[in-house]
């Protein structure tokens, strides 16, 4: 019987908690906001990495969810709705939407599964990009501050950096917790049977088409949370954000994560779009996350990362 | 609507199919011979447009051509040397379940690099090559529509770079060799036939009609870097349309999808056009993943 | 645990970085500039950043701005919104930048509007959307001429030649969209009924479908609203679908490499441009000639390309910023956004600037002129 493994989920908390201590007596605060944005994207990038890590399903449109969450939080709250309704609408919306896209589209396989979430990544696209009333191609901005309790809101303004940080780093860790629960319960179980063989699985009583769906339906719930609450850090969205490359960079972070490893993957995660956001790589932005994919498939092609050796299912992975 | 209207759309279909066609030939091939799917196919013909574009300024432009074909070509063989050939799935029995989707995964890793290299060389302006014939206002006309003469040089590119293969795949030893390898390669290697080395050329082949296709469409639609994405996700719709590994029907899927995106603009805006080639390649994926042409076996056997 | 050491460490860190530091503050005006310098948004990006480093490496070969260098630190937005956002808060928190020029784009402008204006510190921006500065935030500027400017003079010229019924094509982006727009909705004041009005993707390699519909629309003239190559392939498109209506395009169309990619079909294009394309054809006793030439010389002999009217954008910014940090004395950001309002008479690359309380981007009318190409080259469009 598999005992629920927390060290990666305290040593995750333990470093979150570090940083803003560390960031306060290296006077370097501003970083706070960064860190707080990384966070989101990597977010979106952990639901991949229960789908692809666990259930073995690929998919390259995880960018179309996390605009779905982002552009629906970002008209109603503007509409004058609640930011907290407009918030639960827009998971609902993506989870509809995961269900509607990923009944039919789950029963394909390997490149097919690749090209149709490709394809459905920039169907998605094309629509806020062309569509005047989502924006068209400048996106939505003025999106107002999300007010969860009286005091703690998610908005981008400097006196609110701390709080968005702990906000999203309390996020992050609730989903940890929850995913590796998941893991470990009846149905986390039927999920890591997929990726060693779907007839055994199949055999064995697991509707496999259901446990697929859920999957896919989690990691487009995760990318639309993450894009609802980044638009009003952000107080903007634009379609860029459905952009396929920001779906292959979501690939890039799960494979050198660690494709089975939730923790290694959010710090991937985080650091890569750290670096990003500050501009580090300078003009060489895609060409790191190109590199990365091929470097991770050259030496690591089994999905172990390379600096973080995966905790779960190790006999499980082809 | 008038028949020169129609007569008008029905040609740019034209047009936009023969380079849809050309582009879906080359996955076909690496398809083929490997069962990956090439995303860095795009970008060879970028370079095919690129180099032509620099060769032209110092060599007379149909040696320009070959040259741009040839150095594609070497680039596409020492890319699969390099990155593909050290997974070493591919010739050890035959192919692992996980091997194909790392491959394939990294060759979208490939192509974005291959797009920032040429954006380092050539920089971030478009740039042009000579028209075979006449120049850029150079005109044709048919039933009333007109059209620029390149049209019939990239249609003829297309027919030859098919014939040719058709010809290469059926008669000759490396051709044959090639198909042996990709209907069971176990069996191609009982027979002496070096896996390893075919794979090698099945990139080549692929780098260098992608090149081609590059050269010949480059005077039309101008050139640069970024221009592979988009491309490549034209051509793999094609070559699913068509059935994948299926020639003749790559060819002919291009020419109907790029009529049906040419008369798609009488009732849609053109911003959403790109939707429609989505669109059905979701729809042949979802209902006949064998696609127009191909056999429902092979798509069975091809599963991953 | 080693309490000592690790109070001596962040002593020793803390001791290295205001050394560090002190190099720094070894006065020196600090800008920020954001640029699209790669990505889909490079045709304007990429020569936003050479002019602007062009542009303080001749102020800081002159002494600066008051005897003060300047440092200008440039970022690489690469287009996206999130990261001009990232960037810019990077620049005004870390950085401690007393001013901001670019983004490059409409979107990415309205992106970080917000954020610069709530921490006061002067935001000019180089993209085109009229938005940007309407209504007026106190500390937002830009430097492109208004598009409603722009249509209106393709608008005149149209109507001088009897055209009325006319076909508006623009790209999908921020730029076409907002050109698009202002097209809309002042066709109808100069007799002109638009019969067509779509917008197409701005990767686009072939438009010839497109110029099926505006052959049988009916359309007397056509005019382009984009900044990318498209530009040129409809011009080409056009020449071998002969469809030989009149070709106008935006301000967009202001570099000569787009001239030269369209080769013949480029002859006849008609396009209201600020002057920099033409500058030795002005007559000597224009205002802006000789910073025009200087601009095109300088930039000519730093990059060996030919300047264009983009890059200009960045040269306005830069000229407009550095003149008020001037005049105010003083580097404090209200001030200069201040002095940014108070911006009269002065010579840009894209015309002569007089900014005000409502107006933040101090262009007028005649900062445009009709500009045409003949025999390749760019040229000023004369009345028939």
């Amino acid at each position: 019987m598999k005992k629920k493994d927390y060290t990666p989920l305290v040593a995750f908390m333990s470093v979150s908690i570090l940083i803003p201590f560390l960031t306060n007596i290296f006077q370097v605060n501003f970083f706070l906001t960064q860190l707080t944005m990384s966070a989101y994207y990597a977010l979106a990038a952990l639901g991949l990495c229960l789908l692809l890590g666990y259930a073995g399903q690929i998919s390259l449109g995880q960018a179309g969810f996390f605009a779905i969450g982002g552009y629906t939080s970002a008209i109603l709250s503007k509409a004058g709705l609640d930011p907290r309704l407009a918030f639960v609408a827009s998971v609902l919306l993506a989870a509809l939407v995961a269900i509607l896209i990923g009944m039919p589209v789950l029963k394909l396989k390997g490149h097919y599964l690749a090209m149709a979430t490709l394809g459905f990544g920039v169907v998605i696209e094309k629509i806020v990009r062309g569509t005047p009333a989502l924006g068209g191609a400048d996106g939505i901005s003025n999106v107002p501050s999300f007010t969860i309790l009286k005091d703690l809101r998610i908005t981008g303004g400097k006196a609110d950096r701390l709080s968005n940080y702990a906000i999203a780093f309390v996020i992050l860790s609730i989903v940890l917790i929850l995913m590796i629960n998941l893991l470990s319960s009846r149905s986390g179980r039927a999920l890591r049977s997929l990726h060693g063989s779907e007839d055994a699985a199949n055999a064995m009583g697991v509707n496999v088409a259901n446990t697929k769906l859920g999957a896919f339906v989690i990691a487009a719930v995760l990318a639309a949370i993450a894009g609802s609450l980044m638009t009003h850090l952000n107080g903007s969205i634009g379609p860029g954000e459905a952009n396929t490359m920001k779906s292959i960079r979501y690939l890039s972070i799960v494979a050198v994560g660690g494709l089975s490893n939730f923790t290694g993957t959010l710090a991937a995660g985080i650091i890569l779009n750290f670096l990003s956001l500050r501009g580090v790589f300078g003009i060489y932005d895609d060409a790191v996350f190109g590199a990365i994919l091929v470097l991770v498939m050259i030496f690591a092609p089994n999905g172990f990362g390379f600096a973080f050796p995966a905790r779960f299912g190790k006999g499980a992975k082809k | 609507m008038n028949q020169t209207i129609l007569a008008q759309y029905l040609l740019s279909g034209l047009i936009y199919g023969s380079i849809y066609a050309v582009i879906a030939l080359g996955f076909n091939i690496v398809y083929n011979a490997t069962g990956i799917i090439n995303f860095a196919q795009g970008e060879f013909v970028m370079l095919g447009g690129l180099l032509t574009h620099s060769l032209s300024s110092v060599l007379p432009l149909p040696i320009a051509i070959l040259s741009s074909v040839t150095i594609t070509a070497i680039v596409g063989a020492l890319m699969e040397i390099i990155f593909i050939r050290n997974l070493g799935v591919l010739v050890k029995g035959d192919g692992g379940k996980g091997g194909v989707m790392q491959l394939t995964i990294m060759t979208i890793g490939l192509s974005i690099l291959l797009r920032e290299l040429a954006l380092k060389v050539w920089g971030e302006q478009v740039q042009t090559v000579p028209f075979f014939t006449g120049n850029e206002s150079s005109s044709l006309s048919i039933g009333g529509a007109h059209f620029s003469p390149q049209l019939l040089w990239i249609m003829g590119a297309t027919a030859l770079i098919f014939l040719i293969l058709s010809v290469f795949f059926k008669y000759t030893l490396s051709g044959q060799a090639m198909r042996a390898c990709s209907a069971s390669r176990v069996g191609a290697r009982l027979c002496g036939i070096r896996a390893e080395v075919m794979v090698t050329l099945s990139f080549a082949l692929a780098a260098g009609i992608g090149a081609a296709a590059g050269a010949v469409t480059a005077p039309l639609t101008q050139t640069h870097y970024a221009i592979g994405t988009s491309l490549a996700i034209k051509g793999f719709t094609v070559a699913v349309f068509g059935g994948l590994g299926n020639s003749g029907g790559a060819v002919a899927a291009g020419f109907i999808l790029g009529i049906i995106e040419s008369f798609s603009i009488i009732v849609f805006p053109e911003a959403f056009k790109d939707i429609v080639s989505i669109v059905i390649l979701l729809a042949v994926l979802l209902a006949r993943p064998a696609g127009l042409f191909g056999s429902r076996e092979a798509s069975r056997l091809k599963e991953f | 645990m080693q309490v000592s050491g690790f109070k001596f460490a962040r002593t020793a860190i803390l001791f290295t970085m205001m050394v560090l530091s002190a190099q720094v503050f070894a006065a020196t005006i600090k800008i920020g500039a954001i640029f699209a310098v790669t990505g889909a948004a490079a045709y304007l990006g990429a020569p936003e950043e050479k002019t602007a480093r062009l542009f303080v490496d001749n102020l800081n070969k002159d002494g600066g701005i008051n005897g003060t260098k300047v440092e200008l630190i440039i970022k690489d937005s690469a287009g996206s919104a999130e990261k001009a956002l990232s960037f810019a808060k990077q620049l005004i928190d870390e950085n401690e930048v007393v001013a901001i020029i670019g983004p490059t784009t409409s979107g990415e402008s309205m992106a970080i509007r917000d954020y610069c204006n709530n921490a006061k510190i002067p935001l000019i921006s180089c993209a085109a959307a009229e938005t940007i500065v309407e209504p007026p935030l106190p500390y937002v500027f830009k430097t492109p001429q208004k598009d409603s400017y722009v249509a209106k003079w393709a608008f005149q010229t149209m109507k001088d030649t009897g055209i009325q019924k006319l076909a508006v094509v623009a790209s999908n982006t921020g730029f076409g969209s907002g050109g698009k727009a202002q097209l809309e909705k002042y066709a109808g004041d100069f007799g002109i009924t638009i019969v067509l009005s779509e917008q197409y993707d701005p990767n686009a390699t072939d438009l010839s479908s497109l110029l099926t519909k505006v052959k049988s629309s009916g359309a007397q003239a056509l005019i382009n609203w984009s900044i990318e190559p498209a530009q040129s392939i409809i011009a080409k498109n056009m020449k071998q679908m002969n469809l030989n209506i009149p070709l106008y395009q935006s301000h967009g169309f202001g570099n000569i490499k787009y001239v030269e990619a369209a080769g013949s079909a480029a002859e006849g294009i008609i396009f209201p441009c600020g002057r920099l394309l033409v500058a030795d054809l002005l007559p000597d006793s224009n205002v802006q000639k000789k910073l025009l030439q200087k601009y095109n010389q300088d930039y000519k002999a730093a990059y060996s390309e030919d300047a264009s009217t983009f890059g200009g954008h960045a040269y306005d910014a830069l000229l407009i910023l550095t003149t008020a940090i001037k005049n105010a004395k003083s580097t404090a950001p209200d001030k200069i956004a201040a002095a940014i309002e108070a911006t009269k008479n002065l010579a840009g690359t894209a015309g002569i600037f007089n900014m005000s309380a409502t107006d933040h981007n101090g262009l007028g009318m005649e900062s445009i002129s009709m500009l045409t190409v003949k025999n390749g080259k760019f040229a000023l469009y004369e009345k028939k």
